[in-house]
């Protein structure tokens, strides 16, 4: 096998994880900018419709490495899906996937179903909340919360913060009522 | 006290550095100012960090549902590796005081508590396990074509814009 069908494949955790461990240091070395992403909503906020908002008044310039950062996210991405995609269905386990079967969800051809996540689904009920709910609450909690996946629950619990110990555990537990409680009712919609 | 607190806000620099850090965790601690361009490092940085949440499939919606439903160990597994390599780094930096590229101390400051944490944790939590993806994620969805994310995106940007016109009136 050769390399580049080798990168094609899903990567492992124990891969994957370390690489983004890495970050961290790298933008502390890069420029003493802290590893995080939803920041760059904020500044997006700041930079387009700050109106008054005490929150949204601040030199949105001086934190532009954000959405370079974000931007660069976006194009990652991109060359992923044009050079790198594999071209096998995302594996799913076999519960979650009898589970979803029954909601009419069988393809897993995307690393999102195509069934839910689509331009057509976006005015029903279900993709309303699914795609539009959804979003507005991850914009809303990760500012509420003062940061996300990647800036509480790895670059703050790397410096020990116990504050972002907390959010992250609220992040789970958050996810895991709405997944196996709310999400069900919401499929069968 | 009070009066000390105040002339420390009145000077405009601190002031904007304090609404800037305020409720953020990956914020911008240099204190130089660069050109913009020298921000291109960091997209190279997001290039190399959307590849990854691609390749390792965290940004599917399958595997965060496989995670709350304790089906499958690949997400612990990676924000647990992570989390180790992160903090071995920044013990390494802190014990040999590691300058970046350009020189600067790097700073680390101690976050404080408020409850906002708490509910903005869950909530955002809400969301994560509806749309299987956080705020990084989403721009890496939309790049690796599922382009009707754009939507979640903006719906995501309308949150925090809410969050800033209410803010005020919510518990911290």
């Amino acid at each position: 096998m050769n390399f580049i069908e080798w990168i094609k494949q899903p990567w492992p955790w124990y891969v994957a994880g370390p690489l983004i461990g890495l970050m961290v240091p790298a933008l502390l070395i890069l420029g003493n900018k802290r590893f995080g992403v939803s920041s760059s909503l904020r500044h997006i906020c700041a930079a387009c419709v700050p109106i008054n908002i005490s929150f949204f008044k601040y030199d949105w310039k001086k934190e532009v490495w954000n959405l370079f950062f974000a931007g660069g996210i976006l194009l990652g991405g991109m060359i992923t899906a044009f050079f790198l995609s594999n071209p096998v269905p995302v594996v799913v386990d076999p519960k979650l996937a009898a589970e979803l079967a029954g909601y009419g969800i069988t393809n897993s051809e995307g690393l999102v179903p195509k069934e839910l996540f689509n331009w057509q689904n976006l005015l029903t009920l279900k993709g309303f909340i699914l795609m539009v709910g959804g979003g507005f609450l991850v914009g809303f909690g990760t500012r509420y919360a003062g940061g996300c996946t990647s800036g509480h629950s790895i670059m703050g619990i790397s410096n020990l913060q116990l504050p972002s110990l907390i959010a992250t555990c609220c992040f789970m537990i958050g996810g895991f009522f709405v997944a196996n409680i709310v999400l069900p009712l919401i499929l069968k919609l | 006290m009070n009066t000390a607190a105040k002339t420390f806000k009145t000077t405009d620099l601190d002031s904007d550095f304090e609404v800037r850090t305020e409720n953020s965790e990956c914020v911008n601690y240099s204190e130089l100012d660069k050109p913009v361009l020298s921000n291109l490092k960091f997209a190279v940085a997001g290039i190399l960090f959307g590849i990854i949440l691609v390749k390792s499939e965290v940004i599917s919606w399958f595997r965060i549902q496989e995670m709350f439903r304790l089906q499958s160990f690949h997400m612990y597994g990676v924000i647990g590796s992570a989390i180790v390599v992160g903090i071995i780094s920044i013990f390494i930096i802190k014990k040999f005081k590691l300058r970046s590229i350009d020189g600067e101390p790097i700073h680390f400051e101690k976050k404080k508590f408020n409850k906002g944490q708490v509910y903005g944790g869950l909530l955002f939590g809400f969301g994560w396990a509806l749309t299987g993806a956080c705020p990084g994620p989403l721009f890496a969805l939309i790049g690796s074509g599922s382009t009707v994310i754009i939507v979640t995106l903006f719906s995501a940007i309308a949150g925090t814009w809410v969050y800033g016109y209410m803010k005020e009136k919510l518990p911290h």
